[in-house]
């Protein structure tokens, strides 16, 4: 059985985003780019399952659609233990045209699990797992939580707007991860550093679709008041402003 | 032309941010000088659908019996994108949770239509249609172009408030067959939330972080909670140190969120954490140390010791 995980290159999470040109792009300068944080969940807990012999997983791909300069946070996944990595070379698009890509590559490989994070730290689309399952009409499961293979059946635990719902899919599907599909992300160790250096990214060329959607401009969000400072021991003021001057109580 | 809404119920009924859906709906719809089509799937009384007429809502469709109850993905996306061709809808919108997240895709590819997920505000112009969506976690929003004739819209929860007008509509019944091999995702056991008020739908929710410094110590905090009327959330590291379950934790990798209200207790207010909160209108801080960062993003702020504020709190809300 084969995994392959969707890996997005994001600008790690504790960076000050500005943006250049009248507010229209992004201003990298500057910037370290990290796996995207639910991408590097979903890695974690397909190498756990690849780890496991009980799973029948034999094998873990990382994918990534975009230019060659994400090809270091490709490493860092080969480096955590991605057995082999696939780069999609293409500017970078939206999730209609990535998922169009991805879906191709797993035409020509297939693979049993194709896993995504629940979004992207940057865009925060959420769109691109969906997507490739209805691109290659196999089951897509969202908001996973636990997933759990043996012998080939897959136990999947879903969080809803409602609570949890254990459910199955036969093989191949796609499946939407969030949090609590694994602890921790896994760390690289210095040999898994080492043999990331020597091994191949294999590149496809840029998908079959154009994006659908394009980015205009960005704003950043209007500037908060200064805080209003209430005293420790009269905390009942608090509740008078709440109540009286913001009106949310 | 139109403007098709997708109301999931829950149990029969629909929630608030269903008719602020139907809301926004009617308020985009009034952009295109169109009008909006409601989609209902599974049982949901009567009287209960024509509510929707009363936030815009022109003409309701209910389709009763072709879903699986247990959710599937591309069996309702198939259903939604059936219901959009036949109405002729050129705008979908759905709710920006789970099932909106989970429909959304499948539709974009049936229809090719352009997708503008977490949507916070109603569309800037509509030729070209462009919407503004949250991006980089909350730290900016994007004005997105949908370059397709049919475009889907994500609303983010806890953006747009229930605008009433007499949608005037009638409710009509629609079969649409399902082809067996769309439904493949099989339920095996539903775990409901326990009864309490559900943090992504809280209008008020309070929130403790490590500050509260042991899981025993959050009796006043929930106290609190509950003199208000408020959901519970915390930071991340309190769920993964296992001193509140995880279904708590906000944050940019945890649940995001946008209540009117958010009180912050014993939290720094780091990046990652304010990702998930920073939407709210209102964010009070309660920390011993001046300069936490919690403090700049928060409007109200009282500088001290959480076992020692929350009690007054709880006291001054029940004297109210
Ligand atoms: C990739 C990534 C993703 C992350 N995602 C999230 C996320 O989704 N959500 C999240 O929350 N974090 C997230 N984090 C972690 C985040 O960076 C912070 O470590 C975390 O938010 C800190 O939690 P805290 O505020 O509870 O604890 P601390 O930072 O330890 O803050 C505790 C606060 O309590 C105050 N305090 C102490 N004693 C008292 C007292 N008696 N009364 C009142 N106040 C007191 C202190 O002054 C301090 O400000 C993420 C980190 C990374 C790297």
């Amino acid at each position: 059985m084969k995994i392959l995980v969707c890996i997005s290159n994001v600008p790690d999470t504790t960076t000050k985003i500005r943006f250049t040109g009248e507010n229209t792009s992004f201003d990298s300068s500057g910037v370290q780019w990290v796996i995207n944080p639910w991408d590097e969940l979903s890695l974690t807990r397909a190498l756990e399952l690849r780890d496991d012999p009980a799973s029948g997983v034999k094998s873990v791909t990382v994918i990534h659609s975009g230019p060659a300069s994400a090809e270091p946070t490709i490493r860092k996944a080969l480096a955590i233990g991605a057995d082999d990595a696939v780069r999609i070379d293409s500017p970078s698009g939206d999730a209609y045209s990535v998922a169009a890509g991805i879906a191709e590559v797993v035409r020509s490989e297939q693979y049993d699990i194709i896993l995504c994070g629940v979004e992207s730290s940057d865009y925060n689309g959420s769109m691109v797992g969906g997507m490739l399952a209805e691109f290659l009409e196999i089951p897509s499961v969202s908001g996973i939580s636990e997933l759990n293979v043996e012998g080939g059946n897959v136990t999947i635990t879903r969080e809803t707007d409602e609570g949890k719902e254990i459910v199955s899919v036969p093989l191949p599907f796609a499946g939407v991860v969030q949090k609590g599909i694994a602890k921790e992300p896994r760390i690289a160790a210095m040999r898994g550093i080492m043999m990331a250096r020597s091994k191949q990214i294999r590149i496809y060329e840029s998908g079959p679709e154009e994006s659908l959607t394009g980015i205009k401009s960005f704003e950043k969000p209007p500037a908060r008041d200064a805080c209003k400072f209430i005293d420790a021991d009269n905390p009942e003021q608090l509740i008078d402003l709440l109540q009286n001057e913001a009106k949310v109580i | 032309m139109s403007v098709l809404v997708y109301t999931e119920n829950q149990g029969g009924r629909f929630r608030k941010h269903i008719f602020e859906l139907v809301s926004y709906a009617s308020e985009t719809a009034k952009m295109l000088n169109s009008t909006v089509t409601a989609l209902s799937t599974g049982k949901v009384d009567e009287s209960e659908l024509m509510k929707l007429g009363n936030y815009g809502a022109n003409r309701i469709i209910s389709v009763e019996n072709s879903l699986p109850s247990g959710f599937d993905n591309r069996a309702y996306s198939y259903v939604v994108s059936e219901v959009a061709r036949k109405t002729g809808a050129t705008v979908i919108i759905l709710s920006d949770n789970h099932s909106g997240k989970a429909i959304a895709p499948g539709l974009s590819v049936r229809l090719k239509a352009a997708v503008g997920s977490g949507v916070s505000r109603l569309p800037v112009s509509t030729e070209p249609f462009v919407v503004c969506k949250r991006v980089f976690s909350g730290n900016a929003f994007a004005h997105v172009v949908l370059k397709t004739p049919v475009r889907i819209i994500t609303l983010a929860r806890n953006s747009f408030s229930c605008i009433e007008s007499a949608g005037n509509p009638a409710v009509e019944r629609m079969e649409i067959p399902v082809d067996g091999t769309l439904v493949r995702t099989t339920v095996r056991e539903v775990i409901p939330q326990s009864g309490r008020i559900q943090l992504t739908d809280a209008d008020i929710v309070v929130s403790g972080g490590r500050g509260m410094k042991a899981p025993g110590n959050w009796a006043p905090l929930l106290e609190l909670a509950e003199g208000l009327g408020a959901a519970t959330a915390c930071s991340r590291p309190v769920s993964d140190e296992g001193w509140r379950p995880h279904e708590e934790h906000a944050g940019q990798t945890g649940r995001i969120i946008a209540p009117n209200l958010y009180i912050a207790v014993g939290i720094s207010g780091a990046t990652q954490h304010l990702a998930g909160v920073s939407s709210s209108k209102y964010i009070v801080a309660i920390n011993t140390d001046r300069d936490a960062p919690i403090f700049e993003a928060a409007q109200y702020g009282i500088v001290g010791d959480a076992m020692k504020v929350l009690p007054k709190l709880t006291e001054a809300i029940k004297k109210r």
